[in-house]
């Protein structure tokens, strides 16, 4: 069986990143390990308490020779403009969670909304990553 | 603290229009969200996304009002207030350059979203933001960007 263990997301800043997932966003550090024989990488994974086994990986955009600059500015600039990548969370209170958010500081960028598939909502993380937060409602089979 | 991208403040500019457009909000407030001044901000929002803040700010009111016009059954000029529109005539005019058709129009051709599609919130809003279109203005646009 497969499953999906971690995924990845792009930060500016690891610090930054950290306090927001962990003070605003509620997650817990799963992992925070700096590794000096690999240049001081920083290996840091957050994670919601409800789901112990997927992890999100907030990566810093490495230079060469991993990556080279051009292409380190490139990520950089598409994270900053926002097209790096949606993480979609669900919730079973969007406007509960929102509120709980908000008051932590989270800045929205779309309030609750009525949808034909449930309610959701939208913000984004200090880097740029846009995140959607979703009350899916049951749909009847049929 | 790493080195922000300009572009992140740019991102705050028009999430600062995808959030508030139903507030009587104009580019100078986009500039300060970037904390540009308004002629830096708008050549620098131009050269990021492609577009003048001022064209982002009326296709994103002109989206939800299109979204208004096929969910709810709220009179043109209400939804010309929601969107943070305050002249009807000019709602109605730049909706029928972008959208080909009169707001009224454009409601009787179009079922509710909910019959066809069950597509995420986002992808509406990024989808069904319309091009931007002029006529008999071209020569000026350069002229009317702000």
């Amino acid at each position: 069986m497969i499953t999906i263990a971690n995924t990845q997301v792009w930060v500016h800043d690891q610090d930054e990143a950290l306090a927001f997932y962990t003070q605003k966003l509620g997650m817990e550090v799963r992992s925070d390990v700096t590794v000096p024989e690999l240049g001081n990488f920083r290996w840091l994974t957050v994670g919601l308490a409800a789901q112990p086994d997927i992890s999100i990986v907030l990566m810093a955009i490495p230079g060469p020779p991993v990556m080279d600059k051009e292409t380190a500015a490139q990520v950089r600039q598409l994270m900053g403009k926002g097209f790096a990548g949606t993480l979609f969370l669900t919730t079973e209170d969007c406007q509960a969670s929102y509120e709980e958010l908000k008051g932590r500081g989270v800045e929205f960028t779309e309030a609750p909304e009525q949808r034909p598939y449930g309610i959701d909502a939208g913000f984004r993380d200090p880097s740029g990553n846009s995140f959607r937060l979703t009350q899916v409602t049951e749909l009847s089979s049929g | 603290m790493q080195f922000v991208p300009p572009a992140r403040h740019l991102l705050n500019a028009r999430d600062l229009a995808d959030a508030r457009y139903f507030a009587p909000i104009r580019v100078a407030d986009m500039a300060r969200a970037a904390r540009l001044s308004p002629a830096h901000f708008s050549r620098e929002f131009r050269r990021t996304f492609g577009e003048s803040p001022h064209r982002y700010l009326l296709t994103r009111r002109l989206e939800r009002a299109a979204a208004l016009l096929r969910t709810t059954d709220r009179s043109v000029a209400d939804i010309c207030c929601m969107v943070g529109l305050t002249s009807v005539g000019s709602f109605t005019t730049s909706f029928r350059r972008m959208f080909d058709r009169t707001p009224t129009e454009y409601r009787a051709a179009h079922p509710p979203a909910s019959d066809l599609a069950l597509v995420p919130a986002c992808v509406v809003r990024a989808y069904a933001r319309p091009e931007h279109r002029t006529f008999r203005e071209d020569s000026r646009e350069g002229a009317l960007v702000r």
